[in-house]
């Protein structure tokens, strides 16, 4: 190797973690400064610059305010049975109209497909505006069951996650069941869900981070913000008077947060690679 | 006799029920009855609903009164509904960006990193933030004299030399703009590198052995690699561009003329109750996305067949 081509390798080796460290700090960046304002009293907050760190980093008190003021608790009881009911129905009724689709040739087939397909074009914010009628006819607003029900929708993604999965599931499994006298309906329970596992846990991680990150609708459908507020709505609270209590707003942004950040740290690979398989095929 | 028969009919279906034929025709019903029904109910109903409120003068409650084109008169004709398309530009000024430093930052973490995945988390988590959280931390982050400026301040700029960023309308959309990179990048970021490392890793190592620099192989064997993901990614975010809604509606509700095309149309639907307005416009835009997305898979197609060529 000349010396030429060694400064070179150098100079990339510099460019490449000098990028790596710089568009990491920008991502970090917005949210660092709002836990270093969420540790900070009231008094601190006022005569300290947001970016001087907290005297004490065991100042929980914002947390416990906010908490508190935000209604979290139960916000966080409400996100909780939306998050097991949704993943529970749209996860049952994805695996099972994937299985229709990969397993069995009837016309139609294809148009299925494709009306799904269609569907996840149409932006979800234009649509709400008749949806908010039927939603009102069906006596749905305000309502948990009926938000949840909307919410299970199957979406396209987790749909693909499926087929896909279900292609590489040899169909002579379900041959041989069959000669043996196995019923559809079993070999579906009792062969091909447990089989499917992977592709349920993959798919379930991103459509319960969906799930729990979903304000929109939540804020739309379920209005009595103090006996149906989920975790993200229950942000609300912090709009208008509390407006400019920065570090009670941040304390509640982080704890709001917390759940998402705790799934990603264990499950970050089946985040990734559920993201890559749904992307790829769609 | 009639008894007879229609007894005959009734254990004919009875058997056929039961045999192979009856039993996949049952699984079929019992499984795509729901998911059609939901898919119908939430998404083709409510469809078919907003193209005819479109023709109607209305709100949610009342009476509706047909107006015929008038309401696609107005969309086209009202200075807040289609201006507000404009501000779509500075979000597909955004999505080139945010394209390019996914890509940009894919190629490098694809290649043997220190601290790869480390990099890669941090990068992505943007992406897991609610959107409500997202609008807080950003109202936090551009108040005059807070984290931005002051990191900028760091750098060596004088805070009286520094625009209000979400009040100053010639940077507002900017920065709105700049938090929904912030938010994608690292997810775009996951999805070329899942691509770029379904490529072969022989093929690296074969090209390493002819002598083919880190360039070469770029442009040889990573882009051709994640083509249809870039493609896919490219019509996905013209689309969004269009129906860019998040960053304005939870930071500044549309003020100081950051109110994008959606942002209008919400209030007008859910806070003037002009439905039938609101529908028209969510009709335009949905058929200006179909002729974007048609456009771009066509030149994407001719593109890509005079490269293999």
């Amino acid at each position: 190797m000349t010396v030429i081509e060694k400064t070179e390798k150098a100079l990339l080796t510099i460019l490449k973690y000098f990028s790596l460290v710089f568009f990491s700090f920008c991502a970090l960046l917005p949210v660092v400064s709002c836990v270093i304002t969420a540790f900070k009293t009231d008094s601190e907050y006022q005569s300290t610059n947001v970016m001087t760190l907290p005297e004490s980093w065991a100042n929980f008190s914002n947390f416990a305010s906010a908490f508190d003021k935000a209604g979290m608790g139960r916000a966080f009881v409400n996100s909780a049975v939306i998050l097991v009911c949704v993943l529970f129905f749209s996860t049952l009724i994805g695996t099972q109209l994937a299985y229709v689709l990969n397993r069995f040739k009837f016309p139609g087939n294809t148009l299925i497909r494709n009306l799904f397909l269609f569907a996840s074009m149409l932006p979800g914010v234009a649509m709400q505006i008749s949806v908010y009628e039927i939603m009102y006819k069906l006596r749905f607003i305000n309502s948990l069951p009926g938000y949840i029900i909307l919410m299970c929708g199957t979406d396209v993604i987790a749909i693909y996650i499926y087929i896909q999965f279900f292609e590489n599931i040899d169909i002579s499994l379900d041959e041989s069941a069959i000669v043996d006298g196995a019923s559809y309906f079993t070999i579906f329970y009792r062969i091909l869900l447990p089989l499917l596992k992977p592709a349920i846990v993959t798919s379930c991680i991103l459509k319960g981070v969906g799930t729990y990150n979903e304000y929109y609708m939540a804020n739309m459908y379920l209005q009595d913000k103090k006996k149906l507020a989920t975790v993200a709505t229950s942000l609300y609270t912090f709009v208008g008077p509390l407006g400019s209590k920065y570090n009670l707003i941040c304390a509640g942004v982080i704890i709001s947060l917390l759940p998402a950040l705790i799934v990603f740290v264990t499950c970050q690979n089946q985040i990734y690679s559920g993201l890559t398989s749904g992307a790829v095929k769609g | 006799m009639t008894k007879n028969v229609s007894v005959n009919n009734k254990r004919t279906f009875g058997e056929w029920l039961r045999s192979r034929d009856g039993q996949k025709v049952l699984v079929m019903f019992a499984f795509l009855i729901l998911p059609m029904v939901l898919l119908m109910v939430f998404t083709y109903i409510p469809f078919a609903e907003m193209v005819r409120y479109s023709f109607y003068n209305m709100k949610y409650v009342g009476a509706r009164k047909f107006v015929g084109l008038k309401n696609y008169i107005k969309v086209f004709s009202r200075k807040d509904c289609f201006g507000a398309l404009k501000l779509s530009l500075y979000y597909m000024g955004g999505s080139v960006v945010q394209l390019t430093l996914a890509l940009y930052l894919a190629t490098i973490l694809s290649f043997k990193v220190k601290g790869g995945n480390l990099f890669k988390g941090f990068m992505f988590f943007p992406f897991l933030i609610n959107g409500i959280a997202i609008g807080f931390i950003f109202k936090f982050f551009y108040t005059r004299g807070f984290v931005f400026d002051t990191v900028l301040q760091w750098c060596g700029f004088e805070l009286d030399n520094l625009p209000y960023w979400l009040k100053d309308r010639s940077i507002n959309n900017i920065s709105l703009v700049g938090t929904s990179v912030w938010r994608y990048f690292g997810q775009n970021m996951v999805l070329f590198i899942g691509a770029i490392m379904s490529v072969d890793g022989e093929l690296y190592e074969a090209a390493m052995l002819d002598g083919a620099n880190r360039f070469q192989q770029f442009k040889y064997i990573i882009l051709p690699s994640i083509k249809t993901i870039f493609v896919l990614n490219v019509i996905l975010s013209i689309s969004g561009s269009l129906s860019a809604f998040e960053p304005p509606y939870v930071i500044t509700d549309g003020a100081n003329g950051t109110g994008t095309y959606f942002v209008v149309m919400h209030e007008i639907a859910h806070t003037q109750q002009k439905v039938g307005l609101a529908s028209a416009m969510a009709v335009v835009l949905l058929i200006i996305i179909f002729i974007v997305t048609i456009l771009q898979k066509l030149f994407f197609k001719y593109i890509f067949r005079n490269n293999e060529q």
